[in-house]
């Protein structure tokens, strides 16, 4: 990953540069002309953003959101109520100046990001060869060795112990000597830019999902089905362009009463013919078409599904049925009704009271348990009975082209922060020249973050260097 | 030897680890430090085996019973104690002192006190509602707390930093020499609460991500969200205030503070003073 980000910024450093000249330009003009650019590239109205951003949402955590208005009069007292109107207090997360200040930290990231950009790319992309050697003596870690062995001979020394650590180093003349530079991920500079650029991407995509996206809510009844949805905020009926049919909600309980899972059977229709079927549960949900189909809720009907199916022609028929309610099967010349019904207890378990006839000899009456099936006998054949309660499952419908540029903010930031945090521009320079009949080598480094550990693996390489038996270092 | 009566035990032995390194501080006897990390590392295996085994107790209950001990308000304190004192071992393996564990350990300690005497919480295995019923749950819990668990850290270093920082005297003597200096502290905290900020904002992006693929919304302001949010404003405000204005000292002491105060309450304030989605813990 880390070298296929490295190679990128290689092959797009050609290009970038002159974009960035340009900017550079831009930005040195705009410097002059106004205070504003100050103002709006400084920490300080970034920490502003964080300050005000923090309290409002600390208001809108306690003062309840999107109530009716009579609510926060009744809780609040007139005046109050009619000041947060103006504020926009019961939707403040969408008010025009929670945005507001959303759009003035964007701002902030983005200008903070061009003034700083240059500086930082100038240290990434700098011909560290041309540093001054007096430079090299202030730095830490630094070290100096001397020998007798020639320059020529040290140089090819060095160079090749430099390689065998792991540094690619490059290669100068400098005030009469040879200058060797090699650095280590240069790039990680660049990691603080990176996550405030996935800040402005999650933006963007929050910005898309509003424009370009709808949310709302289904509710179906089991066998019926929809070309629509309610759209929440509006409560307008938003077109699928294709049909849901929910075939069957099912409820089921664990021992405790509590509830396990909420699954719906849904079909998709186009044109009246069946596309797709999925099963949904509250983590898995059905995608179709931009769609996406959550389970959220149900509701539980005071109605059943009752089969009815004759053992010996195997004709059977679902009808639904309301207590009371007498239903007939006319084919069969049979009628069926509840004629009582025990309530569900907490595990979702009801009773019902059948009565009925086919038309010969008395009628039926018996309790079926639930959905268990029950037989019974009749003068010309033995029926099968099966009830199922009716439920209408609730949906959450979001259709949000936004998300895919959030995950990859998302993404953007996680990488960015463990660069930005956890990597660092390490650089290390080996000068070598002579000075009073001795070949000098002067070796320093700088690392813009965690010096201690620059520090150890400077040593490491230090440590070769004096190791190597043809350079006869000593210290100085 | 059930998972109860392991968390039971690992209460005791934080306190007593706990107690271990405030006697090494308190009363400079160097010579019990290595009991002190010994008591605290076996503390945390017997917390871990907790953990593990009432694991395993959730699927001896029955098909479907089975789940991560991540689902409610007494597991997740019996976590944050687990990610507090992993995170205080290695603290104290790469910094080589000790003396942060009387800061760090009490923290854990607080936690599983907490969890196991208060009467709020049932300590019974619940199975599983189904919205928690996602391979999510247990990457949000674990990134949430690892970074909750820095943070805790990252205070009792503030609070180390504010102790030390009122020993005007350079005295031998004094109780606050074994502390490690302030530079070394302030340290410390920054690199901590850096830790801990990559983790917060995996454990909010975990849990948007989550919502979205149940809920179909990746963010609704929720209590608990928009707490996580301030929380996570909280500590970039603190980082940027030490990159670009080179805060450090007492003012990045107290932020550490005042910013595990955001994260208790967005842990716990939030469920008992708000109501909200996230209802579970």
């Amino acid at each position: 990953m880390l070298h296929a980000v490295a190679l990128l910024y290689r092959i797009e450093s050609n290009i970038l540069k002159g974009v960035f000249e340009g900017f550079f330009v831009w930005r040195n003009m705009k410097k002059k002309k106004n205070r504003l650019w100050e103002f709006f590239s400084s920490t300080k109205l970034a920490l502003f953003c964080f300050f005000t951003l923090a309290i409002a949402s600390i208001a809108g955590t306690i003062i309840p959101q999107s109530k009716d208005p009579g609510f926060y009069i009744g809780k609040y007292g007139e005046t109050t109520a009619e000041m947060f109107r103006l504020l926009n207090i019961p939707d403040m997360y969408n008010s025009w100046w929670f945005i507001g200040i959303l759009g003035l930290f964007s701002i902030n990231l983005i200008i903070c990001s061009i003034d700083r950009l240059p500086t930082v790319w100038k240290l990434v992309t700098m011909d560290n060869l041309a540093t001054k050697v007096n430079r090299l003596e202030k730095m830490t870690p630094r070290i100096r060795f001397g020998t007798k062995q020639p320059q020529q001979e040290v140089v090819s020394q060095v160079e090749q112990t430099l390689k065998g650590a792991g540094w690619k180093p490059s290669q100068g003349e400098r005030e009469g000597g040879t200058l060797f530079f090699a650095q280590k991920t240069p790039w990680v500079r660049f990691g603080v830019y990176i996550v405030h650029l996935s800040i402005l991407v999650i933006f963007a995509g929050a910005i898309i999902g509003t424009l370009f996206g709808s949310k709302g809510s289904i509710m179906l009844r089991e066998k019926a089905q929809v070309p629509f949805f309610y759209e929440f905020g509006s409560s307008e009926r938003v077109p699928l362009g294709f049909d849901l049919r929910c075939d069957n909600f099912s409820l089921t309980y664990y021992d405790t009463g509590s509830p396990k899972e909420f699954r719906s059977e849904l079909t998709v229709l186009e044109n009246g013919q069946e596309v797709l079927q999925k099963s949904i549960v509250v983590n898995d949900p059905l995608n179709y078409k931009g769609y996406t189909f959550y389970q959220s809720s149900y509701q539980a009907y005071d109605e059943f599904w009752l089969t009815i199916q004759n053992q010996n022609t195997g004709a059977r028929k679902t009808l639904l049925a309301r207590p009371g309610v007498e239903l007939k099967w006319r084919e069969a010349g049979i009628s069926v009704g509840i004629v009582n019904v025990q309530q569900p207890d907490r595990w979702g378990r009801y009773r019902l009271k059948i009565w009925f006839s086919d038309g010969k000899g008395e009628p039926s009456v018996f309790w079926v348990d639930g959905e268990t099936v029950v037989s019974v006998e009749r003068l010309d054949a033995p029926y099968d009975f099966k009830s199922e309660q009716l439920f209408a499952t609730g949906l959450q419908v979001a259709k949000d082209p936004g998300v895919w540029p959030v995950y990859i903010g998302c993404i953007m930031m996680l990488l960015g922060l463990v660069v930005a945090f956890f990597l660092s521009h390490k650089r290390l320079w080996v000068y070598i020249y002579e000075e009073e009949d001795k070949t000098k080598i002067l070796v320093a480094g700088s690392s813009n973050k965690n010096k201690v550990g620059f520090e150890n693996m400077f040593n490491t390489l230090v440590e070769k260097l004096e190791d190597n038996e043809t350079l006869q270092l000593s210290k100085e | 030897m059930d998972s109860s009566k392991l968390l039971g035990i690992t209460t005791f032995i934080y306190l007593f680890s706990s107690l271990i390194y405030m006697i090494m501080f308190i009363f400079k006897v160097k010579k019990i430090g290595l009991l002190a990390t010994v008591v605290t590392i076996i503390g945390f295996l017997i917390n871990t085996a907790g953990i593990g085994m009432r694991w395993l107790e959730s699927y001896q209950m029955g098909p479907g019973m089975g789940h991560a001990p991540l689902s409610n308000m007494y597991e997740s304190l019996v976590f944050f104690a687990w990610s507090i004192i992993i995170l205080y071992l290695v603290v104290e393996f790469i910094y080589k002192n000790k003396i942060i564990g009387a800061f760090a350990v009490p923290f854990a300690f607080a936690s599983m006190a907490y969890a196991s005497l208060s009467p709020e919480f049932s300590t019974a295995i619940t199975p599983l509602v189904p919205a928690l019923q996602s391979n999510w749950l247990i990457a949000h819990v674990f990134t949430c707390f690892i970074g909750y668990a820095a943070f805790a850290v990252a205070c009792g270093t503030g609070i180390m930093y504010l102790v030390k920082s009122r020993d005007k005297g350079d005295s031998p003597d004094s109780l606050l020499s074994t502390l490690p200096s302030l530079k070394v502290i302030d340290d410390i905290t920054h690199k901590v609460i850096l830790f801990g900020f990559i983790w917060l904002s995996g454990g909010i992006i975990s849990g948007a991500v989550w919502a979205n693929s149940a809920w179909g919304t990746y963010w609704s302001w929720d209590p608990k969200e928009t707490w996580s949010l301030i929380t996570w404003f909280i500590y970039a405000s603190a980082l940027h205030a030490r990159f670009t204005r080179g805060w450090g000292g007492k003012r990045i002491a107290w932020i550490s503070i005042i910013g595990f105060l955001a994260v208790v309450f967005t842990y716990y304030g939030v469920n008992f003073l708000l109501s909200g989605l996230h209802s579970y813990g």
